[in-house]
């Protein structure tokens, strides 16, 4: 079943088409990736996901309910999380800290006025925050502040982040855009991780087409702002379209 | 102790003994000495430190925490005062009905200012707050003050007077501010040797009340809602992305600290029964920013020092004037001594804004956590100093940094 689904969304910005006639369904407990050159309209389209960016037409259906219109912060308590495109972590706050946030926005709501209670004294979130510390092997660096962290650790930390709320969909903008190749590699072996011990959807946004072939198990080809293919990775690799629309901006 | 840690429990121990012992600190130097100018123990002074220091408290848990600036703080200062005396004027002369009416009503007041002003951010909402507070200022000073309806008592400012109700009032009850019976002004003096130390009712009261709210700030810092608070300043946008409305959490941060300005506003009434539309001037609401600033942004313990600090040189800085200048400097030569008055004379008495100008220039640039910045640099300094003679007889020191 498909857990995402996007029906004839179309964006425009003033005279420019982002996005035409968007349809594409991320089905459950499925990795999917969403690749396409530079320009091609992946955030936008991601934009549209989580309630950054209305679009002009179409629907856009999580779980059978619809996204569009709301705010951010109620698309995460559905259950969509996202990593973006360069870290977005809380830099002045520890990494403990920025482990406990979305727990608490997960067990709490969107708001709640606990300024009485002690942080320590929250005994099942703190833990919660270690083992998923552990887990990212960054419990070693807890008291560490967020913004001295490495942009590997960053990216690990934000993930980690999303990772601790349980979403039923995670959302990655060029997860390893900017990272040096050992990175990369150290990201995309902690999504395969990720994918191997949760039932977790995954629908992943990447500019480099090599990096998700041993990663996901759909992949739809977004040129101009249209789908072009979406098919397994071992049938886009040779897809002759495909390759020209990755040569078009080489050229 | 008391649901906080170590560290915390220190704290609050320390602030509560210098807050207590404060008539004793504040004179160290014997009545009639040189020195004595420079004593700060007397109770117009001691009150306005800690109410000072709870407006500063408050500031810090919206500033500190959230980092919104707001430049309209004294309006709800202002509110306070004028609830506080109102609360004189129609029930009577006891401050408990009249403190707490006035956190009640800043709170309201802080709740409608801020639900419009935090509809923007940066710079945009700290204008939106000095609008808000100017025009308090201008309803206070005019509007609100013609013969059909006198709320504020325009330029003269709100006191109670004679023919007021005072339905309350009982028939022994004193004739100004009182605590169930005991007077705000009542002081007793205790007299050892040349010293002379002043224990005042109201001081107490209020330092009793600073070390409560500073106990409830110390909580919100701890607490959850604290570290969203710090999440709200760090990061926004991670913060809507975590499923986080940050909007009600930066509104109830400003509310609480619209009812701590509220709340020093009240006691400055109930230690002088008046209220005036100055208290609401934008250059009260800058006040607080410095003090802020100058103490130590998000720290516990910086509100208080920055307010002490000013209101300390504020008061021995505007005392000193050309007379007290020429007999420090009577020794040097009489031109010489014109010279170094005259020099000096624009950084004192009216002047003194001049030397909390260049004060806070040099904190800001220098020390930019401010006095516990430097507090801790200190710390630290001696510290290095201690370890470095501990090594010193097992071979050469490391040069520090
Ligand atoms: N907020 C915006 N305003 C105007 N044009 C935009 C905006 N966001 C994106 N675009 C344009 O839409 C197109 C698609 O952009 P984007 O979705 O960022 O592409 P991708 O992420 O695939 O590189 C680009 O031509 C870009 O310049
Ligand atoms: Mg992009």
């Amino acid at each position: 079943m498909a857990i995402l689904r996007v029906k004839d969304v179309s964006k425009r910005f003033g005279g420019l088409k982002a996005l035409t006639d968007v349809n594409l369904n991320v089905e459950e407990n499925s990795v999917h990736a969403i690749i396409g050159p530079n320009g091609a309209g992946k955030s936008t389209l991601l934009n549209c996901l989580v309630g950054k960016l209305m679009p002009d037409t179409g629907s856009v259906l999580f779980d059978n309910n619809s996204v569009l219109g709301l705010e951010p912060f109620q698309i995460n308590q559905m259950g969509i999380s996202r990593v973006f495109q360069t870290p977005e972590i809380f830099g002045e706050l520890t990494v403990m800290e920025n482990m406990l946030i979305p727990i608490f926005a997960m067990r709490d709501g969107a708001f709640r006025m606990h300024a009485y209670e002690t942080i320590a004294n929250e005994k099942a979130i703190v833990e919660q925050a270690e083992v998923m510390l552990e887990e990212m092997n960054m419990a070693d660096k807890r008291e560490m502040h967020a913004a001295s962290l490495s942009r590997g650790d960053k990216r690990r930390l934000e993930i980690g982040m999303c990772l601790s709320q349980n979403p039923r969909l995670l959302l990655l903008d060029e997860p390893t855009a900017g990272m040096a190749r050992a990175d990369t590699n150290n990201t995309i072996d902690l999504l395969k991780q990720i994918k191997e011990e949760r039932n977790i959807t995954i629908a992943i946004i990447e500019h480099d087409m090599h990096v998700v072939f041993s990663l996901a198990e759909r992949i739809t080809v977004l040129a101009q702002g249209t789908p072009l293919v979406e098919d397994i990775p071992e049938n886009i690799r040779g897809n002759p379209k495909v390759r020209e629309a990755y040569l078009g901006e080489a050229a | 102790m008391l649901g906080l840690n170590k560290k915390d429990t220190s704290l609050l121990i320390i602030v509560a003994l210098l807050t207590l012992l404060a008539p004793f600190i504040l004179n160290p130097f014997p009545e009639g000495s040189a020195m004595a100018q420079f004593n700060a123990g007397y109770p117009d002074l001691m009150q306005r430190f800690v109410i000072f220091g709870i407006f500063a408290i408050g500031f810090n848990i919206l500033f500190g925490l959230t980092g919104y600036l707001s430049f309209g703080h004294a309006a709800f200062l202002g509110v306070g005062s004028y609830s506080a005396v109102w609360m004189f004027k129609l029930l009577s002369y006891n401050v408990i009905p009249a403190i707490a009416l006035s956190v009640v009503v800043a709170g309201v007041f802080s709740l409608l200012i801020g639900f419009v002003s935090l509809r923007r951010s940066g710079i945009y909402f700290s204008i939106l707050t000095l609008a808000f507070a100017q025009m308090s200022f201008a309803l206070a000073y005019s509007v609100l003050s013609n013969p059909k309806f006198n709320l504020t008592n325009g330029e003269t400012g709100l006191q109670v007077y004679a023919d007021d109700p005072q339905i309350l009032q009982g028939a022994n009850a004193p004739d100004l501010p009182h605590l169930f019976g005991l007077p705000m002004r009542a002081t007793y003096t205790m007299d050892v040797g040349a010293w002379s130390f002043d224990f005042n009712a109201g001081y107490y009261l209020c330092a009793v009340i600073m070390m409560v709210v500073f106990y409830l700030a110390i909580r919100i810092f701890r607490s959850p809602f604290g570290m969203m608070l710090r999440a709200v300043k760090s990061n926004q946008q991670r913060m809507n992305y975590t499923g986080l409305n940050s909007k009600p959490y930066t509104l109830a941060a400003f509310v609480i600290s619209g009812m701590y300005a509220g709340l020093a506003g009240g006691l400055m009434a109930a230690m002088d029964p008046l209220a005036g539309a100055e208290r609401m001037q934008w250059t009260a609401s800058g006040e607080v920013v410095l003090m802020t600033i100058l103490g130590g942004t998000g720290t516990l313990i910086g509100p208080v020092l920055g307010a002490g600090f000013i209101k300390y040189f504020e008061n021995i800085f505007s005392k000193i004037n050309d007379n007290v200048l020429h007999s420090w400097f009577a020794f040097l030569p009489d031109g010489l001594e014109d010279a170094v008055v005259f020099l000096i004379h624009p950084f004192i008495g009216k002047g003194w804004h001049l030397t909390l100008g260049i004060l806070f220039m040099l904190v800001v640039i220098y020390l930019p956590g401010g006095l516990v910045e430097g507090g801790q640099r200190l710390l630290n300094r001696l510290k290095r100093k201690k370890t470095d003679a501990d090594d010193a007889p097992s071979g050469k020191t490391e040069p520090a940094e």
